[in-house]
């Protein structure tokens, strides 16, 4: 075992860990922050993407010991400070971005990834985005409806499918 | 999986001395050597995470090359000031995830068939720099998985002379993103030199029909008339060999005509 420490969603978590301890079993399992998915374990399906000192990452494809002294944002931590939903959260909800719901943490995360630095994506820059994020209930189109909504473009012009 | 031992050294000497333990294994981005181990088709007893040592991280354009540390990510690469064949192919590795994590020294230790770096360093000629020495490319591919490295020894750069023109073609395998056949073509002053991954059994090769024609006409009617053998390409579900050797010849021809 060993320790680490880890700045969490802003707050700092220290914790011991085995070397084969994932990191989205330390977050799931010692931490309860059960918001990260995992939804295949094999590095495919993206549903386990958190940010790791400020890019995405596969939280199930990274040991916790690898994060030690780093800076990890999760789901739980995209709340505004109020504790509404954030602008890509409310979108997701606003267009139906998501159906059973399972891949959404990781689209919702992967979404925040590419605002950061594309403030306005096209269409085709989004979904080349989520090349990582797989969903197996919406089609994709309402995901990308929503992030073009958070992104602040016109939407109304996209039909719902 | 089962348990090891985790260290994560700031420098080459510390990480060489931790590898030098039975069973201690190089750890790059992880993003082919965790789901390894997940399959335990590898057990190491202590991993040796590369990703703490600053002199292996980073692009440097100085002249007529380019040099990659080896523990530099995929994104990075694709972020760096550095000629488009070999920015446009890093941009296209996996997805977004795995290019923040994943790095060229563990693809090219790893030399899956279907990887991208390996065309890219065989098709610039690139030198694999090592802790001990260096190794052209055209002597470090052995084949499939294979490579001229030893045992405990980790790549901590990579030289690549920048081309006047190069372009990389990946037709992707829709399920895994990773090459079902790419192909990466690069001009220089004494010839051109065409690479090709995820077609052969024997891994990542040259075409070297291709080449002499592409160096007399660097033009997609020089090509598009030859073929390369069938007989030894992969044959699976996602492609036949006569396929994989029919997009060998049309991504040549869209990389020649994409060069830039
Ligand atoms: C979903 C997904 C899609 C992918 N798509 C593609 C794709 O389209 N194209 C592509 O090329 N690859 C693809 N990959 C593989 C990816 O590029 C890996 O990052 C890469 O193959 C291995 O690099 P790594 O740094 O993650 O190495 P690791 O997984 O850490 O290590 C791989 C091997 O290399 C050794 N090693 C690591 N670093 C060094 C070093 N510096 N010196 C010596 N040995 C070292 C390790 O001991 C291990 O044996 C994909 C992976 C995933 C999960
Ligand atoms: S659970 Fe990590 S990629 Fe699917
Ligand atoms: S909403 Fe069900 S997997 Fe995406």
């Amino acid at each position: 075992m060993q320790n680490i420490s880890i700045k969490i969603n802003g707050k700092s978590v220290s914790g011991s860990v085995e070397g084969r301890t994932l990191l989205v079993e330390f977050l799931r399992n010692d931490l309860n922050l059960t918001g990260t998915h995992v939804g295949c374990d094999t590095s495919q399906c993206g549903a386990c993407t958190i940010h790791v000192n400020g890019v995405a990452v596969k939280s199930c494809t990274m040991f916790a010991a690898e994060a030690d002294g780093f800076s990890v944002d999760t789901i739980e931590g995209q709340e505004n400070a109020d504790g509404s939903l954030n602008k890509i959260q409310q979108a997701f909800q606003d267009h139906h971005g998501l159906q059973c719901g399972f891949c959404t943490p990781g689209m919702v995360m992967s979404a925040a990834d590419l605002l950061k630095n594309n403030s306005t994506p096209t269409e085709a820059e989004i979904r080349t985005h989520l090349d990582g994020n797989i969903c197996r209930c919406t089609g994709y189109h309402n995901i990308v409806k929503a992030i073009m909504a958070a992104s602040g473009q016109d939407v109304s012009a996209i039909a719902a499918e | 999986m089962y348990n090891f031992e985790f260290v994560k050294p700031s420098n080459v000497a510390d990480a060489l001395a931790a590898l030098a333990s039975e069973e201690a294994q190089a750890l790059g981005g992880g993003q082919t050597l965790i789901p390894t181990m997940k399959q335990r088709l590898a057990s190491p007893e202590k991993l040796v995470s590369l990703l703490g040592i600053s002199e292996m991280q980073g692009v440097d354009v100085s002249g007529n090359i380019v040099t990659i540390g080896g523990a530099t990510t995929h994104a990075n690469v694709a972020a760096a000031d550095a000629f488009s064949g070999l920015t446009g192919l890093a941009s296209g590795i996996g997805d977004p995830a795995v290019r923040n994590r994943g790095t060229i020294g563990g693809s090219l230790a790893n030399n899956d068939p279907a990887a991208c770096y390996p065309a890219a360093a065989l098709a610039t000629g690139a030198t694999i720099v090592t802790n001990s020495r260096e190794i052209l490319a055209d002597d470090y591919f052995q084949g499939m998985f294979t490579t001229a490295l030893k045992e405990v020894e980790i790549i901590t750069a990579v030289r690549i002379p920048v081309p006047l023109a190069s372009n990389y073609q990946k037709f992707e395998q829709p399920a895994s993103r990773f090459a079902l056949v790419g192909v990466f073509v690069a001009k220089y002053v004494d010839g051109v030199r065409v690479a090709i991954t995820g077609a052969s059994e024997n891994g990542v090769f040259r075409w070297s029909e291709a080449e002499a024609a592409l160096s007399v006409n660097f033009s997609y009617d020089a090509i598009s008339s030859l073929s390369v053998d069938a007989s030894d390409m992969i044959s699976d579900l996602h492609g036949t060999k006569e396929y994989r050797a029919n997009l060998v010849r049309v991504l040549t021809g869209r990389a020649v005509l994409s060069a830039s």
